[in-house]
């Protein structure tokens, strides 16, 4: 079983087989079918951000295991110009694309986990989780 | 994937069938835009029944459908948003809060035609 799936993001039809790869992944660990929504949703808005702001980039989506809980990990990554300031990023509202400035703060709701790292003219990665409910 | 948009009467239905790209959903505001003219359409129901995702910019978009054919003369009703992408939307902190919705087409369907007698009635 492959558990890491890389999808390069370059272009809108990129984001939408990150979220279904990202679905597809998701959906081995019995996720709900609104948490798997919610996932999905903020790969969505992770890719977006690629495309937005570096042009290109990547989404790696895995399994994590945390003594024995598992979940599923994407990361996004981007050789883009980076973020001057990630608190103001980060906070809702702020944008200086066209978005509504929902994207980060918003991929961030919908997790469980969220970590951004970002370097000017170097790139910025994020990586963030969801954890599976427990099986029985 | 182009969304196939259907004439019926004064209405244009635009059905959602498949997974919607950035720019599959900029085309879909383009062709309601145009076709509200054209038909001289006093109402708009976008079907979002297939999708199992709605992401900021697909909302902000519809969002956008809405304002853009209301300035040309007709309302818009989103219809069919399921449960797990209604959840989402909150969670991600849209709510398309001045738009109209409905549970389904039919509720649209019917939400429409209330609309179109009252301004009619208006006219009179």
């Amino acid at each position: 079983m492959t558990d890491e799936v890389r999808v390069s993001v370059s272009s809108d039809a990129d984001v939408v087989e990150a979220r279904e790869k990202g679905r597809e992944l998701s959906a081995t660990l019995g996720f709900s079918s609104i948490d798997l929504t919610l996932i999905v949703t903020a790969i969505s808005e992770v890719a977006r951000n690629i495309l937005l702001y570096a042009k290109q980039g990547e989404i790696v989506l895995r399994l994590d295991n945390n003594g024995g809980q598992h979940g599923i990990v994407v990361v996004a990554r981007d050789d883009g110009p980076g973020i001057p300031d990630l608190e103001l990023a980060m906070r809702d509202s702020y944008s200086t694309g066209n978005g509504l400035g929902l994207g980060l703060p918003g991929a961030r709701r919908l997790m469980d986990e969220f970590e951004i790292e970002s370097e000017i003219s170097k790139g910025t990665t994020i990586v963030m989780k969801k954890w599976a409910p427990e099986r029985v | 994937m182009a969304v196939p948009i259907l004439k019926q009467g004064h209405y244009l239905i635009a059905s959602i069938q498949a997974a919607l790209s950035d720019s599959d959903v900029l085309q879909l505001q383009d062709d309601l835009v145009e076709q509200v003219g054209r038909f001289r359409s006093r109402g708009i129901i976008v079907d979002v029944t297939a999708l199992d995702v709605m992401d900021s910019f697909a909302s902000r978009s519809l969002r956008g459908i809405a304002h853009m054919t209301r300035l040309r003369g007709a309302e818009t009703v989103i219809v069919g948003i399921q449960p797990e992408v209604a959840f989402a939307m909150v969670q991600l902190g849209m709510s398309l809060e001045d738009v109209h919705t409905a549970l389904d087409l039919e509720e649209g369907l019917s939400f429409l035609d209330t609309q179109l007698k009252e301004s009619t009635d208006g006219d009179r």
